[in-house]
């Protein structure tokens, strides 16, 4: 009775243990270190605590990634809409080959920084739960807000929380 | 009995080793279109009315979506 209620316990562990998320909204954002690939330091590598100060909405994207389709427009508009405030929009794009990243933006392009991570490391320490995940990150390097997937209306409701934590912080 | 247990058990052993778990971000090769059993998406929509239809069924066949584990 007791071996079956140990093996019980620890397949329970097992399940929940896919559930907790390494990023999880109030800790702080991991660090890192990845290729750029447009802007002002294109190929060079950028960190993402280089961002601490302002507000930034972290977004992991992939061509193949159906959402992305919607969310790449709607985050380049957000973003010039507050180009004048302490805010940004990073995007790191976990494409294996990086011409089927080039063809997207082709076809959605955006103003905001790109960071390339192939090998997905970034999205294995933030231990994202599906494609597309964003996250909010305050100028302190907190995790405010996750948001995973992209639908009609977030748009919309993603200013709204962007203008908040812009006037709360 | 024992042996056939335990090579039921070596037989289990070497099956699960093919298993893996795909995480969100490495799922580029499976989207592509070459990965899907049916390549022509509206051949198999035809498939799937005919199997709704016959079935009395609706989405009966698989979950629909791309696999990106956002919806």
């Amino acid at each position: 009775m007791r071996n079956t209620i140990s093996v019980l316990l620890l397949g329970l562990f097992f399940c929940l243990s896919t559930l907790i998320n390494a990023a999880d909204k109030g800790g702080q954002a991991p660090n890192v270190a990845l290729a750029e690939l447009n802007g002002a330091e294109a190929g060079e590598t950028v960190n993402l605590a280089d961002y601490q100060g302002k507000l930034v909405y972290l977004d992991f994207w992939a061509s193949w990634c159906g959402p992305c389709r919607q969310s790449l427009p709607a985050l380049n508009e957000l973003r010039n809409t507050l180009e004048n405030a302490d805010f940004e929009v990073v995007a790191i794009n976990v494409d294996e080959n990086l011409d089927d990243a080039l063809d997207f933006l082709e076809k959605h392009p955006v103003d905001y920084p790109i960071l390339l991570d192939p090998e997905g490391n970034s999205p294995g320490l933030f231990e994202i739960p599906g494609m597309p995940t964003a996250y909010l990150i305050s100028p302190e390097g907190e995790i405010l807000h996750t948001h995973v997937g992209f639908r009609k209306g977030d748009a919309e409701k993603l200013e709204v929380l962007v203008n908040y934590y812009l006037t709360e912080l | 009995m024992r042996a056939t247990h335990c090579a039921f058990l070596l037989f289990a052993c070497i099956i699960a080793s093919g298993c893996t778990s795909v995480s969100p971000w490495e799922k580029g090769t499976l989207s592509r279109s070459e990965m899907l059993l049916t390549p022509d998406p509206i051949e198999q929509r035809l498939a799937d009315h005919v199997y709704f239809a016959k079935e009395a069924s609706s989405s009966g066949s698989a979950v629909s979506g791309g696999g990106c584990g956002c919806n």
